[in-house]
């Protein structure tokens, strides 16, 4: 009963998903596992320290081709007699982790929020409002991880690195460009996030909401509202068409807190409201909450997050 | 060109969430059902926008479920869809409807098969990859742009830090993202045109059993908002950094 954990390493560092996701296979298979990964990820050996024996790369592959990488991941968990497949629930796990599972007739956990408890693996439905515990009986399982779920392990020691030696087939999906869309921080993978949203009244009043993210460490985001006007660009809409995020801190500025919006947010693990309207439903889902008009709050959050910063 | 797009009956995006029989199943009781708004504003609309393009083809849905999301399945033709079928099963798990879909368009020579992102209930994202790989198709998840031209797809889809451009050949399994259309609201005239428009119901074939969901559970209520008053507004960020640790 071994277990294998599919990885997406490409760029020069390797992603704290990707950590994650080695901790917790490990933690899964209480010991060393073998990590599976493609393209041109560096340090690969530091994936020992989070709980990897083995990476296994195939530099061969360097799109998001799932059928290349279902074939390769299958492949490996052959060789290594693994009925257990750990992936990430993001971009590149989403595209191959369901057709791991269809491969394999294998049960598949789309957003494992930990390890099981009694079998059972639980996972956010109904866009966070519930969690589900889902049992897998099949003999080989599929379990794609939450991200920002779990606390990376950091043990020392180096991974054994093998470059993936096979067939995949052929190429089918070709990367055209790639357009960078500004250097902030991604939103799914942000821990902190500031978003704003109508009650900016307008893209011009949006400085002082990028100067707190800044302060902060934080990613921007906004409601959907303020995409669909195109006062901000459509990857920064949160919510439940958009994008759901997870971070440790939500603050939310001039967001009213339709309950679309909240589906997106709702698993911030700390959530701040800051809105001119004290009957905002955003309220009953917030943490900490201010009444207040967002161009008096804005600065004095801004002048409190640099005098943190300068003592700190 | 002949396009299939799959289909899911969810509840309304304000419904109550309350489960039944010990926690084990969704209480529909007295909820407004509606099609899945990635299913619906992205996936169909991109769909039909496409086959209006070309000035030829079909657009086909596929629902795995009851008759009781035929009324659902009516509002994907009202829209346009030209045709409909309903895989008449219930399915457990995700595995299971893609087995059910693919077993149906396995012989029918899709040029494209459509998903949504995911779906608002069960948020797997998983039916349009499995299908994908049932069929042996390339996939392309989350995809916020499509255009044909010439037997390829072009697409985009939002990555960390920008959007990639890929290119895949056709025939092509893809899930659909906000961005890839607008919603379209059903007119009168495609009201009524919904009701003498074929749904095809069709038997379940054989499914694999893999497991699924064993009960649900509600969040626990969120304790009380500590509120601060506007004028000291400077000490969220303080009580951030001091009492809830998280800056």
């Amino acid at each position: 009963m071994s277990t294998i954990v599919f990885i997406d390493t490409r760029g020069n560092k390797i992603p704290k998903a990707a950590q994650e996701a080695v901790t917790y296979a490990s933690q899964l298979a209480g010991g060393p596992v073998t990590a599976v990964t493609f393209g041109d990820g560096k340090d690969l050996e530091t994936l020992g320290a989070n709980g990897a024996g083995k990476v296994i790369v195939a530099r061969q592959v360097t799109t998001l081709d799932s059928q290349q990488l279902t074939r390769l991941v299958v492949d490996v968990a052959t060789k290594e007699g693994a009925t257990t497949i750990v992936c990430v629930s993001d971009a590149t796990g989403k595209a191959v982790a369901p057709r791991v599972a269809a491969r394999l007739k294998a049960g598949h956990v789309a957003g494992a929020l930990g390890l099981p408890v009694d079998g059972k693996f639980l996972r956010n439905v109904f866009s966070g409002k519930a969690k589900a515990a889902v049992e897998v009986t099949s003999a080989s399982r599929v379990i794609s991880l939450m991200p920002n779920s779990v606390p990376i392990a950091n043990t020392g020691g180096s991974a054994v690195v093998e470059e993936f030696q096979g067939d995949l087939g052929p190429v089918r999906i070709m990367l055209k460009e790639v357009r960078k869309a500004g250097t902030g921080i991604p939103l799914p993978e942000a821990e902190l996030v500031v978003s704003a949203g109508r009650g900016m009244k307008g893209p011009e009043h949006w400085g002082p909401v990028e100067e707190l993210a800044t302060l902060l460490g934080a990613a921007t985001a906004c409601s959907r509202p303020v995409a669909d006007m195109h006062w901000r660009p459509h990857h920064e809409h949160v919510g439940q068409t958009g994008v759901a995020i997870r971070p440790n801190l939500y603050i939310a500025i001039g967001i009213s807190g339709a309950i679309q919006h909240l589906a997106g947010v709702n698993q911030s693990k700390v959530i701040c409201v800051i809105n001119k309207d004290p009957e905002a439903p955003f309220f009953k889902a917030a943490d900490y909450g201010i009444v207040g008009d967002a161009f008096e709050v804005l600065p004095k959050l801004i002048e409190a997050a640099k005098k943190l910063n300068a003592e700190r | 060109m002949k396009i299939l797009v799959l289909l899911s009956q969810v509840p309304d995006t304000t419904a109550r969430i309350a489960f039944t029989n010990n926690n084990t199943q969704y209480d529909g009781n007295g909820v407004t059902f509606i099609v899945n708004p990635y299913d619906e504003w992205y996936a169909l609309v991109r769909a039909l926008e496409l086959k209006e393009a070309a000035g030829a083809g079909s657009v086909t849905t596929i629902t795995v479920g009851g008759a009781d999301t035929d009324a659902t399945i009516r509002k994907g033709l009202a829209i346009g869809a030209d045709d409909a079928v309903r895989v008449d099963a219930q399915p457990t798990e995700a595995l299971q409807v893609a087995e059910l879909i693919a077993a149906y368009a396995t012989d029918k020579g899709f040029d494209l098969i459509i998903a949504g992102k995911e779906t608002i209930d069960h948020n797997g994202g998983q039916v349009g990859a499995m299908v994908a790989e049932l069929l042996d198709l390339p996939y392309v998840p989350m995809a916020s742009k499509l255009e044909v031209a010439g037997g390829v797809a072009t697409l985009e889809r939002d990555i960390p830090g920008g959007v990639e451009v890929l290119n895949a050949p056709l025939p092509l399994v893809l899930s659909a993202a906000k961005g890839m259309a607008e919603q379209r609201i059903p007119n009168m005239r495609g009201i009524m045109a919904a009701r003498t428009k074929p749904l095809t119901v069709v038997p379940a074939t054989a499914v694999d059993n893999v497991g699924g969901t064993i009960r649900f559970e509600l969040p626990p209520a969120k304790g009380a908002v500590k509120m601060i008053p506007a004028e000291e507004a400077g000490k969220l960020i303080e009580l951030l950094h001091t009492e809830a640790k998280v800056i």
